[in-house]
């Protein structure tokens, strides 16, 4: 699409409020923001900026195959350290790869909604992290947007590419320090995993009690391609809504989404649509949500167009107080014969026997409910690097998570 | 001297009253084996001393080591020194049994235990999740062995599980209940419910009673109770001359 098609369609959609999520204003934000601190090494960043990451789970001085920063509007690093990644903040990359104008804006339209055309409208930033062909690693790119200032509307545009025959892992932690009173993030990204690439993708969010997510990201998996993608949210956060969309494309694609929810607060409208569009294709979404306070919408759609496509969603949820609410919609679309595609959906409390279990141990009932809503949330993933795995498991198991307060 | 004494117990769920006045008194060092047919009310009796709160305690009291402990939480008698092998545990997903045992006793030596009981290859498995009958039951011991009450519930330990392990086992039910000591330097006590009796073979146990509608129709030498039971069934028990 020309440039200024997409802002045209942008411009046109300003006002158009989304599908789902509450309505945010948009006019009530900020846009332009302190250009932050462009630095060499990820060493040099800011140490509260590190030690937010860290609290993402991303190590950013750890072992890695490369990483980028976001800082409010500003991408302060961009850094491969592997030969086989290409890291690139979006306005560079856009600049110097003519290419990219086939992969720009074709998995998200511009005019979806209004928060993709206010990305439309901004300048370019995000990342562009790009797999060559046949080149694997198991170090993951860390990456971190940080959104240091209140008011402030952030936006950003990923675009990742994984050629044939690559591996690639990316971990991206999305953080507001504590003194950030109010705050909207606006992300619209785009993966294209090419024949035979393999991808994960796992994103924590780690947002404040007044800040506001729209995430929108569109995927496409060609022939042999597998994405596992991880998504983690356990802090409080005012409005999030985000439902990725993935396209299985070519033969034998496979796609795996596991999320995890500890909701305390707010209005949480989480979900992953995926779209069975060739043969041998495979999709599974697990969801595990424990909420203790606010309202928790796990949305999950399959659609099988194929024969022989196969699909499983499973969404459990725990509801721990009467001021929580879970509401659990798993949606299965069968256009085809042959389909295998099932769902498996529960809403319930902790099992008493399991309390009761646990307390003839010796364990206090605050203590058992926290080792169980522990338990329920250590998701099996599959897919991920051994440290990667380990590194997920240290955040789902934090002490900090417990029963209704 | 009495480590438990039970008194006029009589508890109910729901509307089926399942224990009726029964009494039952265990020193410090000694353990006692129950015996009784299904449905008798054994496993109620072990979940109402561990505290398990779905039954409704219409009359009598529970005493442990002198305190009154009938309206106690689970908890809290757990840490009082009462722990139990249930006769059907539940599973937990998501919890490792080695971090279990850390979390039952920080200073427990997991594998040493683990391996004591043949189970170190459970060690990262989730608790009790898709363990085999006889797994559960080795599971149990691990988890008691952590926790070391002074007095210890085995609720059918045996049920379910193959000969070799039954040795394994009953030795566990030694240590736990320091058979290893000399009677009179025993301080810890158990009570162990069993249908066949085999595992009496790899454990000492002290007295036997046989339970019946809800109370203790007969008491005394664990070998020749049994030998009664299959000489004349547990009805020939009823009155028996056996010295209470
Ligand atoms: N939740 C419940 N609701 C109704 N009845 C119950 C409940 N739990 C137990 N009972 C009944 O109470 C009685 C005693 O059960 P209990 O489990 O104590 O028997 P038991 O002696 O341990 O038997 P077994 O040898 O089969 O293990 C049984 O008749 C059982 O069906
Ligand atoms: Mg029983």
């Amino acid at each position: 699409m020309h440039v200024s098609g997409i802002e045209d369609k942008a411009r046109k959609a300003r006002d158009k409020k989304a599908l789902y999520g509450t309505d945010v204003d948009l006019e009530s934000y900020e846009s332009e923001a302190k250009p932050q601190v462009i630095v060499a090494n990820a060493e040099d960043l800011p140490s509260v900026v590190k030690k937010a990451a860290m609290d993402v789970g991303v190590k950013l001085d750890g072992e890695s195959s490369g990483s980028f920063v976001q800082m409010d509007q500003t991408p302060v690093i961009a850094k491969s350290l592997y030969e086989g990644v290409e890291i690139m903040d979006m306005a560079s990359a856009l600049e110097k790869y003519d290419f990219l104008q086939d992969y720009w804006w074709k998995l998200v339209a511009p005019d979806a909604d209004k928060y993709t055309a206010e990305v439309a409208a901004a300048p370019p930033a995000g990342y562009f992290i790009r797999a060559k062909k046949g080149m694997k690693t198991v170090f993951p790119v860390k990456s971190c947007l940080y959104l240091g200032s209140s008011n402030l509307n952030q936006r950003v545009h990923n675009v990742i590419i994984a050629e044939e025959g690559s591996e690639l892992h990316v971990i991206t932690g999305c953080t507001t320090p504590a003194h950030v009173q109010r705050g909207l993030h606006v992300g619209v990204s785009e993966f294209f995993i090419q024949k035979n690439a393999k991808v994960s993708f796992t994103m924590v969010h780690s947002w404040g009690k007044e800040v506001e997510v729209r995430p929108r990201t569109g995927i496409t998996i060609a022939e042999g391609g597998s994405l596992s993608n991880n998504y983690i949210l356990l802090k409080p956060v005012k409005t999030i809504q985000t439902f990725p969309t993935a396209t299985l494309a070519g033969r034998g694609a496979v796609a795996s989404f596991n999320t995890v929810i500890y909701a305390t607060m707010g209005n949480i409208d989480v979900g992953s649509n995926v779209n069975l569009n060739a043969p041998e294709t495979s999709a599974e979404s697990i969801s595990r949500v424990v909420c203790v306070g606010g309202e928790v919408i796990a949305r999950g759609r399959m659609t099988g167009r194929v024969p022989g496509a196969r699909a499983h969603l499973e969404c459990v949820g725990l509801l721990l107080s009467d001021k929580g609410r879970i509401y659990s919609i798993p949606e299965l679309d069968g256009q085809s014969r042959d389909l295998d595609m099932s769902h498996e959906a529960a809403v319930g409390r902790i099992s008493e026997e399991e309390l009761e279990y646990l307390m003839s141990r010796g364990l206090s009932s605050e203590e058992a409910t926290s080792v169980i809503v522990r338990g329920f949330l250590d998701v099996e993933i599959k897919g991920l690097p051994d440290d990667l795995k380990q590194e997920i498991k240290n955040i789902t198991q934090r002490e900090d998570l417990k029963g209704a307060p | 001297m009495w480590l438990l004494e039970i008194e006029d117990l009589s508890v109910s769920i729901g509307s089926k009253q399942v224990l009726k006045n029964f009494n039952l008194r265990i020193s410090r060092g000694e353990t006692h084996v129950l015996f009784g047919p299904n449905g008798t009310g054994k496993t109620t009796l072990l979940n109402v001393i561990a505290g398990i709160p779905r039954y409704v305690i219409d009359g009598g009291r529970i005493v442990f080591k002198g305190e009154d402990i009938t309206h106690m939480s689970m908890d809290e008698r757990a840490r009082l020194g009462i722990g139990m092998a249930f006769q059907r545990p539940p599973a937990i997903r998501g919890l490792r049994l080695r971090d279990l045992i850390k979390i039952i006793n920080p200073k427990a030596d997991a594998m040493a235990i683990l391996k004591k009981m043949d189970f170190e290859a459970f060690a990262d498995r989730d608790v009790n999740r898709g363990f085999s009958g006889g797994e559960v039951k080795r599971s149990e011991m691990v988890q008691l062995l952590a926790q070391q009450p002074d007095f210890v519930m085995l609720d059918e330990p045996d049920s379910g599980v193959d000969l070799e392990n039954i040795k394994l086992i009953g030795e566990a039910i030694n240590t736990l209940t320091q058979k290893d000591q000399r009677p009179s330097q025993r301080t810890k006590s158990g009570v162990i419910i069993t249908h066949f009796g085999h595992i009496l073979d790899y454990m000492k146990a002290d007295r036997a009673h046989v339970m019946l509608g809800g109370s203790i129709v007969c008491s005394g030498n664990p070998g020749e109770i049994l030998e009664q039971i299959k000489k004349s069934g547990y009805e020939g028990c009823v009155g028996c001359t056996c010295p209470v």
